[in-house]
């Protein structure tokens, strides 16, 4: 362990009892990793604080020795967001779990960053309320977590994402000390920091506490599942709905090889043979889903669909969805090791990136399992390889980044939920220039010019920070008004 | 004043040279009164972009402007060298129906942008002037009615070029509505009011139009201020999803109040939810609500800008707000004209244009007394959006209780103005962008 952190341990024992300090090799290993397994990296320390005081003691003391540290939730991340740091603390906030007020009137709800995603929703059913943001992890990932990443989910092409749903933010700033981003409500005065913050990746602060927006529960929601040959023939389906004026809370799609694997995992009886399923989920006030479900009913027949299942009740639907939510996990029972990405593509490029995947598969012999967020365009191809063949690691890892090129070339994005992390930091200049990246680095430096908060995430070369003058410079002025109220 | 006179020889010079249509200002172009010496239009980003670091070599401090409609809001500029008039940069650069989403230079016009989308039966989800550009809206940061469904303009952008105050361009988003990749500029820039760059293009996520529209409208008494203030709690929680929850309470306590919500879907669906709606607004002491597809007078207007309060809150506390703005009102003796999105915890509190600033900034004190007092979590602000410069001076455009001409080692600041004043001096060390512009942090 490095001189500086040792000296750091008494102090942590200080601020969140011995018990809560983890130095243990073994348990530190535990650690090591999120849900992306293939960056691994055992922290120096580990602290699981209580409360948003002892969070900000942990940063101010690490700030103080000049010690660089991570925030971690559930560590269910895909992109190594979480990923410690060999010479650096890991503040674990799973033990900040309460849900601090539920005020229904107001449709609003705040809780502390170690809370999991559905246990917002359940605590919101009993007033009809529910917290609209639902990755497939929602069972155990955390809300903080989910600022982090601006979490999505497969509802947010109709309610919006984690960003769309924060109000306000409690958090520690990396020089140790708590403040509120936002007022509270969602408006803002001065800079949206809220907005920024949410989606940095935990490298512009810790989040203490969270406001969040909850919805009225749909009054009426209807699913429908509908088979394909083809994927191309279900995108033209998800192309019509879209140009009818419809849109659906979410639009999925699943290909052969990720049909086989949900079912192999859950049995969840899609249509037998289908090249392509689609699941088109409607919901809203009665009288607008009725006849919006006929309309989206006949596009799916019209696009040529073998079979057509409408599931009305909750629990045929929640089987349905069990295909879709598990396919990541799924794919385990088809091939050793996978990669998930989550690259992004305008919806009208999807027939044409599916079909330079489906290429580029046939050209390495490496096989990839598709399954997507149709409605906004959002794949997540999972490419699949065993480790131990050799050659297949790397096979893997390029057809990966040939499909993020793809995804760049059609006008996309590298990332549409997962986050960079440091697993995809190496394809930013691909996507960003310079100048971008300059810039938003310009944010980093005002929020943690030290650069101790989750460094090494999302830009590939960090910037120096400097100094910055700062100072108010006396501009020439042909207005010749006096500076009433300059604050900058 | 000789050495700067001086400049401006060489400064016109360079400034022509980036940017060929670089005139004198006139009368027109005054800022709170004042014409600055140099405007120009450049018709491109790389020309803003020549522009700006022809502007930053001779430490010029820059206004942008779009239509000009939002200049007299918020305080006055310290100085103004050299406006940048983005009208020139007009063009809907991309359009892509089956993606929803639009393309487009910072100068377009709300109204000009609706005509082409709605070719594709299509529109930008926000309520903002017909003469109004979106660069302007994105840097202004408002949103009408319909906010209450579709958010604010960080909610609608997913891309942005901006240049920077030393002239150097940057993107941040693409043109995906679902994209994590790197920071967001566009949510520090919306709002930001032109003091941390230029914006020069936006991409924004569209909406389909709907078929039909309905306004359902209910009048309350001014003793029956409470059962509107439940009306608007209860549409705004219903499953009829609204896409807008508005209170219109103009000329004071001792006057009636309208809530109406707007609808939108098919015409079935719309028919049958306004139907629902009516039953949901209508109360024992309130008119039968009205149902029409016209927008009702005053819809998404402020009655006056002159004085122009807002205050945020969550919006199930809606009576305790209305009590505060009735007692303060009475405490200040103005009758401030109060609507908004309420139904999203927001409204706008207006006073007569020919109030005195004593008794403006006595209602602005008590109301934050009334609201913003405890220290607790912040759960609201009252944030001054336009007066004049001595109301300013008087209450603060944000602040708390009794903070009256405080000085600001003593007054309450904007949650996480320390970390705002981080950004700014990261953007412009030189603070040349709209100086003074947000003086609220």
């Amino acid at each position: 362990m490095l001189g500086s952190i040792q000296e750091l341990v008494p102090r942590m024992r200080d601020i969140c009892g011995a018990r809560n300090v983890i130095t243990d090799p073994l348990e530190l290993r535990t650690y090591e990793c999120d849900g992306l397994t293939a960056h691994r990296c055992v922290p120096a320390l580990v602290v699981l604080p209580f409360s948003a005081s002892e969070v900000a003691a942990v940063v101010a003391a690490c700030a103080a020795a000049k010690v660089p540290f991570v925030a971690r939730g559930s560590g269910t991340g895909l992109s190594g967001g979480a990923l410690p740091r060999r010479d650096g603390v890991l503040i674990v906030m799973s033990r900040m779990r309460s849900i601090i007020e539920i005020d229904a009137a107001s449709r609003r709800a705040v809780v502390e960053p170690g809370v999991t995603n559905l246990a917002v929703s359940k605590a919101a059913a009993p007033f009809g309320l529910f917290y609209a943001p639902d990755p497939s992890s929602q069972v155990v990932c955390s809300v903080g977590g989910n600022v982090a990443e601006n979490s999505g989910g497969a509802h947010c092409l109709k309610n919006g994402f984690t960003v769309n749903h924060v109000m306000g933010l409690e958090i520690v700033t990396p020089s140790g000390e708590l403040t509120w981003l936002g007022d509270g409500t969602g408006v803002t005065t001065g800079y949206d920091l809220l907005g920024a913050f949410t989606g940095s990746e935990g490298t512009l602060g810790i989040v203490t506490k969270i406001v969040v927006k909850l919805m009225p529960v749909p009054e009426t929601v209807h699913l429908i599942l509908a088979a394909y040959a083809t994927t191309s023939e279900g995108g033209q389906a998800v192309s019509d709905i879209i140009a009818a004026g419809i849109v659906p809370a979410a639009i999925e799609m699943m290909d052969a090889l990720a049909i086989e694997a949900a079912e192999a995992a859950v049995h969840c009886n899609y249509p037998a043979g289908a090249g392509a399923v689609l699941i088109v989920e409607l919901d809203g006030p009665t009288a607008e889903v009725e006849a919006e479900l006929a309309t989206v009913r006949s596009i799916c027949a019209a696009a040529g669909a073998t079979e057509i299942r409408a599931a009305d009740d909750p629990a045929e639907r929640a089987s349905i969805w069990a295909g879709r939510k598990s396919a990541f996990a799924a794919v385990g029972r088809i091939s050793p090791s996978f990669i998930v990405q989550d690259g992004v593509v305008p919806r009208t490029s999807l027939g044409a990136v599916l079909g330079k995947i489906a290429a580029l598969s046939a050209e390495t012999g490496v096989r990839v399992a598709n399954v997507f967020h149709a409605g906004d365009g959002n794949l997540h191809p999972l490419v699949l390889y065993d480790e131990n063949v050799p050659g297949q690691t790397r096979a893997a890892e390029e057809v990966s980044g040939r499909i993020l090129d793809a995804c760049l070339e059609h006008g996309g994005s590298i990332t549409g939920e997962h986050g960079v992390g440091v697993d995809k930091s190496k394809y930013m200049p691909k996507m960003f220039d310079a100048s971008d990246l300059d810039t938003m680095q310009l944010v980093r430096c005002a929020f943690d010019p030290a650069g101790l908060c989750n460094p090494g995430k999302i830009f590939p070369t960090p910037r120096l920070c400097g100094e910055v003058p700062g100072h108010h410079r006396a501009v020439s002025s042909g207005a010749g008004q006096p500076a009433v109220a300059e604050i900058f | 004043m000789d050495t700067e006179r001086a400049v401006v020889p060489a400064a016109r010079a360079a400034l022509a040279d980036a940017c060929p249509s670089l005139r004198d200002g006139v009368a027109g172009d005054a800022v709170f009164g004042v014409t600055p010496p140099f405007v120009a239009s450049p018709a491109s980003t790389s020309e803003a972009a020549a522009l700006l670091a022809a502007a930053a070599s001779f430490g010029l401090a820059v206004v942008p402007r779009g239509a000009g409609l939002g200049l007299s809001w918020g305080a006055p500029p310290a100085a103004c060298d050299l406006v940048v008039d983005l009208s020139a940069m007009d063009q809907v650069i991309e359009h892509a129906a089956g993606d929803l989403v639009a393309r487009v230079q910072a100068g377009v016009t709300i109204g000009q942008l609706a005509s082409v989308l709605a070719e594709a039966g299509q529109e930008l989800a926000l309520d903002a002037p017909a003469e109004a550009t979106v660069g302007g809206v994105v840097a202004a940061g408002t949103a009408g009615p319909r906010r209450f469904r579709y958010g604010a303009p960080r909610d609608l952008l997913i891309g942005l070029t901006v240049v920077r105050a030393d002239g150097v361009i940057a993107h941040s988003g693409g043109k995906v509505v679902k994209n994590v990749a790197g920071y967001d500029l566009g949510k520090l820039f919306a709002g930001s009011q032109g003091t941390l760059g230029l914006i020069t293009e936006a991409t924004f996520r569209l909406h389909p139009l709907p078929t039909a529209v309905a306004y359902v409208t209910a009048e309350f008494g001014a003793a029956a201020r409470a059962s509107a203030a439940a009306a608007v709690v209860a549409a705004a929680g219903s499953v009829l999803v609204p896409s807008a929850v508005e209170l219109d309470w103009p000329g004071g306590a001792q006057r009636a109040l309208r809530v109406g919500v707007l609808l939108e879907g098919t015409d079935i669906g719309v028919a049958e939810r306004a139907k629902q709606m009516s039953d949901l607004l209508g109360a024992a002491d309130s008119s039968e609500a009205v149902v029409s597809d016209v927008a009702p007078v005053r819809w998404g207007q402020l009655p006056s800008p002159s004085i122009v309060i807002r205050v945020a809150f969550w919006a199930g506390k809606l009576t305790g707000v209305l009590d505060a703005l009735a007692a303060a009102g009475a405490g200040a003796d103005v009758r401030p004209a109060v609507s908004g999105p309420a139904g999203a915890g927001l409204l706008y509190a207006c006073l007569d244009p020919g109030t005195r600033s004593d008794a403006a900034a006595t209602f602005v004190r008590e109301l934050r007394e009334r609201l913003t007092s405890g220290r607790g979590d912040p759960r609201g602000s009252v944030t001054v959006l336009a007066a004049a410069p001595e109301v300013m001076t008087a209450c603060g455009a944000y602040g708390a209780p009794g903070a009256s001409g405080a000085s600001r080692a003593s007054a309450p600041e904007v949650p996480g103005a320390a970390l705002m004043r981080a950004v700014k001096d990261q953007f412009d060390p030189e603070h040349r962008m709209f100086p003074g512009r947000l003086s609220a942090i």
